[in-house]
Formats: structure tokens, sequence, C-alpha cells
């Protein structure tokens, strides 16, 4: 198990539970966390779990993939520390992982 | 008003549960019209990965979202169904005791005997950029298709985005606009390399301006724009003056219409049964993504199984009292002769 916050736009935090093997976007459906509407399933093919990364995790979660790069431009107010939630596999090494949600994934 | 277009059946949505019902109705002699939003079959195997490959289609290890549809439309051929593309169902009423109409936002009306929903995630609809106060300059200073590129000439015309959308419309509508800036939050592009050549042509020739950066507000009154405010990728904060905008982002999707028909729905999804996955309302089907049951996966092969069984049900409906009678393709003449091969 991976604890994963996910912070919404309002402040409020959710705790989840991250299975190894899984992606943050997976678990955040599972967890009925709003704001990740994930509409491809986890294709990434739709820029709808687009999260930004805590500027302390972004090191540990590592950095997009050219297809995720890609996917971004479809996503709103694209910053540094934005990823798609579809491409963060859950393991040990993040463990604690805190992202924002967007107010909107539009 | 155009001409009413009188079917059996109407089908909303092209996707693979949409384009395997003209099949099975088909095998039943019964007729088909098919509506989509987008302007090509497939739905989310065309639009949302057509080069992805998909690995659970029984008999095809691996096939794409793009394969499986021309597949499929194939498999349809014999069954000469019409199909209307970028037509978004609006309306879906009775028609008389038993049958149905149907009118689309391209002002195309139907008149059938039982209608199909596929419509897999909803209608596709293009993302509106939660910009603030953007809602007040939609349709008269910002726009998310160009439907007449007329409209757009002698404007300040600013188009955001990357994709195809983005480039070909840059491209298109440079020769009209007064002037045209494309903003983009990189200086990278996922479009065609085609376009994306044709566009940096315009820009070393003077005749449009790429700008990298994100619109963050807009400036203008009375519904019309008169600036964009970009931040830009080192932070800096510029204005583009512009009385056009296209803000080119993607496709969601939403329910739509389907939520105002009056259907049971459970949590979005239309409620059926699973004998013959019909909806709250005789005579209207729900099959794949968009249908709900206890156990209901989301899965192209479920949609298959859900097709087959609307099928006998509509053949009630359109057959009075007429017996049917089960047969497989391997074996009937009858059906053979349908399917062009005997």
């Amino acid at each position: 198990m991976a604890k994963i916050t996910f912070i919404q736009h309002n402040g409020t935090e959710i705790e989840t539970n991250g299975i190894p093997g899984m992606t943050v976007m997976e678990t955040a459906i599972k967890n009925q966390v709003p704001g990740i509407d994930a509409d491809c399933g986890g294709a990434c093919a739709c820029a709808t779990c687009h999260v930004y990364v805590e500027p302390e995790w972004v090191d540990k979660v590592g950095a997009r993939n050219p297809m995720e790069e890609d996917m971004l431009d479809f996503a709103f107010d694209v910053r540094d520390n934005s990823r798609l939630s579809c491409q963060i596999k859950v393991s040990d090494a993040i463990d604690g992982l805190r992202v924002t949600v967007p107010a909107k994934q539009f | 008003m155009s001409d009413v277009i009188t079917t059996d059946a109407v089908i909303i949505g092209a996707g693979p549960c949409g384009l395997f019902s003209v099949f099975e109705l088909g095998l039943l002699d019964i007729r088909c019209q098919v509506i989509d939003i987008l302007d090509r079959p497939g739905g989310q195997c065309a639009e949302l990965y057509p080069e992805k490959p998909i690995y659970d289609i029984p008999a095809l290890p691996i096939v794409t979202g793009a394969e499986l549809t021309s597949r499929l439309l194939e498999q349809a051929t014999p069954f000469k169904a019409g199909y209307h593309y970028n037509q978004m169902v609006t309306a879906l009423t009775k028609h008389g005791e038993t049958d149905f109409e149907l009118k689309t936002d391209g002002g195309l009306v139907f008149r059938s005997k039982i209608v199909v929903i596929a419509a897999g995630g909803g209608s596709f609809q293009p993302k509106k950029p939660p910009i603030p106060g953007i809602d007040a300059y939609e349709n008269s200073s910002v726009f998310y298709s160009v439907k007449k590129m007329e409209a757009f000439r002698g404007k300040d015309v600013l188009i955001v985005g990357g994709g195809d959308s983005a480039l070909d419309w840059t491209n298109n509508l440079q020769p009209l606009a007064k002037s045209l800036t494309l903003l983009h939050r990189r200086d990278d592009f996922r479009a065609a390399p085609d376009s994306v050549n044709k566009m940096r042509e315009l820009v070393a020739a003077g005749k449009m301006s790429l700008k990298i950066g994100q619109v963050t507000g807009l400036k203008g009154e009375n519904r019309v724009l008169s600036a964009a405010t970009v931040k830009g990728t080192d932070g800096t904060v510029f204005d583009v003056a512009t009385n056009a905008m296209l803000p080119f982002f993607g496709l969601t999707m939403k329910l739509g219409p389907v939520a105002d028909w009056g259907l049971n729905l459970h949590e979005n999804l239309i409620n059926v049964d699973t004998e013959k996955f019909e909806t709250s309302e005789k005579g209207i089907f729900a099959v794949g993504d968009i249908n709900w049951y206890p156990g209901k996966l989301k899965l192209i092969l479920s949609g298959f199984h859900e097709a087959a069984l609307m099928a006998q049900q509509a053949f009630r409906y359109i057959n009075p009292g007429e017996r049917l009678v089960f047969q497989y393709t391997t074996s009937s003449t009858n059906l053979q002769k349908k399917l062009g091969v005997a």
C-alpha cells in the first residue's frame, strides 16, 4: 500500500491507499475522488485526469513521457508540475504522494 | 424544414456497438439510419484511440480502434444503412402510438419504429477552457468550431492549441483574417508535420504570429473581445489583441440531450433489462457503454452481445405477430443471401 493524498482545489484533502501496480488515476476513480474524470479510462488519450504534483514529490514521480506531453496540450493551465495521473504508477517509492486536482478537467 | 427520413430503426452513435447493431438488425431485415456527432464512424475508437491496440476483441488478438471500425463497417455493408455524421440528436419524442421522431442540430428529422441508443460516453463536445468570464463571449467572440470560414474574414483571429484542429484552422483562416495569432503552451506541436511546416512558413513570411504561453484572462465589453491576456512560459504576461478567439483543446464526452428524454437513468447511464436491453421506454433500446444493468462491464464485446439480443426484441416490435426463427449464418441460406454470399 502507498498512501496517496488528493488535494481538492478548495483545500479539502482525500487520503487514499494506492495499490502498487495500479495508476494514480485508477486509485482516484476507485476512491471516487472528485475532479478526476478519466474519460478514456487510462489510455492517455483525453487529458481529463490532470493533476499537479506537489513540489517535494516532482523528482520522485519522475518526468512526463512524450505521449503524455502531447496529451497535456489538451489540458488547461499546464504547469511545470502537471502530470496525467493515468501515467503515474503507484509504487512504494511514492508512498505519501500528494497531488492537487484542478478545479475542473473541462 | 428538410424532408423526413423514414426508417425501421434509428441508431444513435456510430461507434463499435452502433455499427454492430446495423449488422444484427440487418440480419433480421430491419433497415437502419445511423447518426453520429463526430465527422466519421468509430466513436471513441476513432476519436480517442484510433492508433492504440485493443487486445480483448474475441478472435482478434490485436486490433487498433481504426481497424476495428473499418472491419465493422465492412461487415455491415450488405445492409445499406444510411450514415449521418456531424449531427447531434437533440430531440427524441413519440410520434403517434408506437413510432418515434428524432431531430438533429443539423436540421435532420427521422421517424422510426424503434430507436437504439449506442452513444457510448455520450456526445463528444469541444472542451471549453475554464478562463474566467469566457461564457460571456461564447458565440460572439469565442468559438469552439468553425461553421463558416467567411465569419472570420477581416477579424483579428487568435487560435489557441497545438493539435490538428488548431493548425488546420490556422492555415485555412490566415488568408481571410486581418491578423492571425497562434498561441500554444510550448513550441512543439502534436499536429501533422505538414501543417506545422506550413504554419512556420507563414510565420517566417511575416503573415501571422506564433506566441508561446497560456491564456489566463479575457478583455472586452458587450460580449465583444478586444484582447486575451497571456502568461508566457517565462512568466511574463502580455496581451494579444483579438476579436475572434478559437480555442482547440480537443473533445470531451458529455451525456448531452440523452438526459432529457425521460428515460430512467442510473448515474448518467441508461437503465436497461438484460433480456432485451430495452430502456424504461418501450421501443427505445440502449447498448454499449451508455447502458447500465447489474454486472455491467464497459467492454466492446459486451456491447456486441447486447446488440444481438436487442435485435430480437426490435424484430418483434417491427413485425408484430410474426414468428422469429433463430438462424445461424453458417447454415442459413436465407441469412447468407442477405449477406450476399449465397
